[in-house]
């Protein structure tokens, strides 16, 4: 087990320092897999139907039917790689580094129940804290899906780690919307591309009020 | 009493699936009106049977759900009646707005009415569940089933705004998941159960530093979907890009809902005698939200953008409220109620103002009270409300938090939540004031009475509030009051 949380870990690693967003989605559907595998490993002794049903929809989910979403998304728009990014891909590689030194300091200080695995709660810790990263530090709309995806990766790791199991029917019906909410994204991002010619996020200044007050006439006038 | 909410919860998901389908629109409109009413009656029975016990299953109602449930029907009712009106008005060939940015055309009407159908479901559940896990559910739903309405002109704009709303929101509540792990944590070990009932049972045995965690994480997550700042950046965005239906029923009804996530963790924080550090921080969060919007509604010359900016002033006040407590707590629930009642009429009537005059730009509106004389009157005195001017009830609640705040001698709170009203009222009162009067040469024109009146009774039911509250609202809310932690002082 804990060597899938050092794969998950180094599953981020390689989304940070990736550029094709057709990679990145293929890492993700990877995470998806192992995600779903670690609630069955996590209680191989005592397994319920409960946790195989959790496991198995989360890794039919995770690891196939939102990266094949992804996947078809990309290909409607045609996006190419993400070229210009905030903070570029060895910066975002070497901070990756300091943000998996941080989880792993948290796990460590948390004082965590004995039954709860630091190992998967520092894993959780970085899969989340990637995932904001990344949601700040790219330009592109597609990668702030797949930054949605590898933070809600890592909440749902979380929730493994430390043992949480809800009823499966809350679960599946947390998938499911995690399962709409890329779904909807997905469309937004087709209209995005079609509309604006783009999906740089940076570009999407129509609707500030801050840009209102610092040009004079203000948008209105 | 369980099969009644089932109901309420599952025929307007039911409705709203079937309406994707049905491809007549006198029949889908049919449906959609029925569906209203038929889940405002059960709101209302479902309130007046509720045994305001604490509920053991995963759904249940309680004084908190029983406050909360009819309102939000009562508003999705009132949209409705304006809304068959509104999409009667919108064409359905594409159209040019130099304002939002070219061309655009409409979403087709029968994926805006299962969506709206489906987000009145998400609602109910939202407010129903007494489990964190499924709460969570609902409350992800709500925004999924609502980004397809904020984007229902299909224009640039309304891309941009479902667009942010879509990932900030989906990010803040995937912190507050977090956050109800953390929950799980800070359990005994071996309870694993996230019902509201079993957490409370045992708040006596929590692990006080994972539920502070806990605490912060969900008020950040929840708090992105409430518009608290400064996680507020999508609100005025999406309530001024939806169309003016949909942003009635976001600032009224959906926004409660996230607050309603909030309430549910400092029921917990109470019992677990915690509730002043969740009071602290909902004060702190209370007073910056209403700064924020007090600044950028100064000088705000989009009358939509203006009200959104006072829905964060307003859940500011509401934050506020719950964090100064006991009284305070009183007050904010009164005024979950008033802001409901008030800001609802008004998205109403400033779609009505934008289907006449074709912009949001109030530069470019004058004498409403001659060219609109309906929803002049009412622009005014939705105006008189929404500042808090008696005799209107959001009056005695913005009072009743500003008394709650004396009688607890916290000075600065006071001062500054005084100074913040104030400044609201500086920035809305121009606005307001040169878009009813001002000279105009336009000439008067007749209005669909169906256009003005559900704005009216809402706010006529505004208006009563003020003058006199029933005995059995004040019962409820003392109830709900007791609930978080402290009875009305």
């Amino acid at each position: 087990m804990n060597a899938l949380a050092v794969l998950l870990i180094l599953s981020c690693l390689l989304i940070l320092g990736s550029s094709r967003p057709r990679v990145a989605i293929q890492v993700v559907a990877v995470q998806g897999i192992f995600l779903g595998l670690l609630p069955i490993l996590r209680s191989w002794e005592h397994l319920t139907a409960g946790i195989w049903i959790v496991g198995i929809s989360g890794l039919v989910f995770k690891g196939i039917l939102l990266p094949w979403l992804m996947q078809n998304v990309l290909q409607r728009t045609g996006i190419q790689k993400e070229t210009a990014p905030y903070v570029s891909f060895g910066t975002s590689l070497l901070l990756g580094i300091v943000l998996l030194a941080l989880s792993a300091w948290i796990a460590v200080n948390l004082q965590l129940p004995a039954d709860a695995s630091p190992v998967l709660t520092a894993m959780a810790m970085f899969l989340v804290l990637v995932g904001l990263f990344l949601m700040m530090s790219r330009r592109k709309a597609i990668m702030q899906t797949l930054a949605y995806l590898v933070m809600e990766n890592g909440v749902y790791a979380l929730g493994v780690s430390i043992s949480l199991e809800f009823p499966y029917l809350v679960e599946l019906g947390i998938l499911l919307d995690i399962f709409v909410g890329v779904f909807l994204m997905g469309n937004l991002l087709f209209h995005l591309d079609r509309e604006l010619q783009h999906t740089d996020v940076d570009k999407m200044t129509e609707l500030s009020d801050l840009q209102t007050i610092s040009s004079e006439p203000g948008r209105d006038a | 009493m369980i099969n009644l909410l089932v109901c309420i919860i599952v025929l307007p998901a039911l409705m709203g699936i079937i309406s994707y389908f049905i491809q007549c629109n006198g029949i889908r409109r049919t449906f959609w009106l029925l569906t209203a009413i038929l889940h405002f009656l059960l709101s209302l029975k479902a309130a007046l049977m509720a045994p305001y016990l604490a509920p053991t299953l995963w759904i249940g109602i309680d004084a908190l759900s029983t406050i909360f449930l009819p309102l939000s029907s009562l508003l999705f009712l009132m949209v409705t009646l304006y809304g068959i009106g509104y999409v009667k008005r919108e064409p359905v060939e594409q159209q040019n707005d130099q304002e939002i940015g070219g061309l655009y055309q409409n979403t087709p009407e029968s994926i805006f009415t299962g969506s709206l159908l489906l987000f009145l479901s998400a609602m109910s559940l939202a407010i129903l569940s007494q489990h964190l896990g499924l709460q969570w559910m609902a409350i992800e739903a709500t925004t999924l089933s609502s980004a397809p309405l904020i984007y229902y002109h299909r224009s640039k704009t309304s891309l941009e705004a479902a667009w942010k709303y879509l990932i900030l929101c989906s990010v803040g509540i995937a912190v507050a998941l977090m956050g109800i792990f953390f929950i799980g944590l800070a359990l005994p070990r071996g309870i694993g159960d996230l019902t509201l009932s079993i957490i409370l049972q045992h708040s006596g045995q929590v692990n006080t530093k994972w539920m502070e965690v806990a605490f912060i994480l969900m008020l950040v997550g929840y708090g992105t979907k409430m518009g608290l700042a400064p996680l507020h950046n999508w609100l005025p965005d999406a309530h001024s890009e939806a169309p003016s239906p949909v942003s009635a029923l976001l600032s009224g009804a959906l926004l409660n809902c996230a607050l309603l996530g909030i309430l549910r963790i400092q029921q917990i924080n109470a019992a677990a005698g915690m509730a002043s550090f969740g009071q602290g921080l909902m004060v702190i969060f209370g007073l910056l939200s209403m700064g924020v919007a007090g600044i950028f509604l100064l000088g705000q010359t989009d009358y939509k953008r203006m009200l959104a900016y006072s829905s964060v002033e307003h859940m500011g006040i509401i934050t506020l409220g719950f964090g100064i407590g006991g009284l305070g707590a009183f007050g904010a629930l009164l005024h979950v109620i008033n802001h409901s009642l008030i800001k609802s009429p008004l998205f109403m009537t400033a779609g009505n103002i934008h289907s006449r005059f074709h912009t949001k730009s109030a530069l470019k509106i004058n004498g409403l009270m001659k060219v609109l004389p309906a929803s002049g009157i009412l622009w005014l005195a939705g105006f008189f409300a929404i500042v808090g001017t008696p005799p209107f009830g959001s009056f005695i609640s913005e009072f009743t938090i500003l008394f709650a705040g004396i009688s607890s001698k916290l000075w600065w709170v006071n001062g500054l939540f005084g100074f913040f009203l104030i400044l609201a009222f500086i920035g809305m009162t121009g606005v307001f004031l040169k878009m009813s009067f001002g000279k105009t040469d336009a000439p008067p024109d007749k209005e669909h009475s169906i256009s003005v009146l559900p704005a009216g009774i809402l706010l006529l039911l505004a208006l009563v509030l003020g003058i006199w509250i029933p005995g059995w609202l004040s019962n409820i809310i003392n109830l709900a009051v007791q609930m978080l932690g402290n009875g009305a002082g």
